[in-house]
């Protein structure tokens, strides 16, 4: 069952996001917490032997929140982790800027570990995000990469 | 009418980032891709070769799916979020 979220753990947004704000938002879900995983994904300079100058993420409004929402509900079912952040921005972003994050609190470390890596590969997996680099040749939409 | 929402490299292959069809109380995604291969054979043929996904009132299904009249349809390449 789905049940209803706060806004900010759920996210795609163009603007930044500071990283020791979420991860203060999530230690405030619950005093049971004792340890926090985070992923931060960044803008990297180099892809597949190409220098890439900017980046530009494109989504489906409503959906991609959806299956965000879907992937938090399951990592908190599936993996026993007390909560889950997940914030991912759009629009252009240079090389070196935050991409996504994803913030996993539980009562010990195991879990948010495993429950980070797992929802990083699931995001990429099944929720409708797309990447566009530009480099020295023009611009062009990425193949998903494992 | 059926909304067809198309994304990432879709939108430059068609030329437009959705369009309505009228294809009557249910059809098929093979009546989809028909219909979109009057103007855009190349996208009508990723469709029936399997080379995109599809989603239907932002659910995924299978090429077989039914598309009833009032559905949105979102054709989406292989999605490449995160990093």
């Amino acid at each position: 069952m789905t049940t209803a979220t706060a806004e900010w753990k759920v996210r795609i947004q163009k603007e930044d996001f500071n990283v020791n704000d979420e991860i203060e938002l999530m230690k405030k879900v619950s005093r049971n917490i004792g340890g926090v995983t985070t992923f931060l994904g960044t803008g990297r300079a180099i892809s597949k032997g190409e220098t890439i100058s900017k980046l530009n993420f494109e989504h489906y409004p409503e959906m991609a929140e959806k299956k965000l929402e879907e992937l938090r509900q399951k990592a908190i079912k599936d993996f026993g982790v007390i909560d889950m952040s997940i914030i991912h921005r759009i629009g252009e972003i240079d090389i070196g800027e935050n991409i996504v994050l994803i913030v996993a609190a539980s009562e010990h470390r195991g879990e948010t570990f495993k429950a980070c890596e797992w929802a990083i590969a699931e995001l990429k997996r099944t929720v409708p995000i797309w990447k566009r680099e530009t480099t020295g040749s023009g611009e062009v939409w990425v193949s998903p990469t494992p | 009418m059926i909304t067809v929402k198309y994304f990432a490299n879709l939108k430059s292959i068609v030329g437009r980032e959705e369009e309505k069809l009228d294809l009557g109380a249910e059809t098929t995604l093979l009546k989809i891709s028909e219909a979109i291969s009057q103007h855009s054979p190349n996208m009508g043929e990723l469709i029936r070769e399997k080379k995109v996904m599809v989603s239907v009132n932002m659910e995924m299904v299978p090429l077989d799916a039914v598309i009833r009249d009032g559905d949105e349809v979102a054709l989406l390449p292989p999605f490449s979020g995160g990093v």
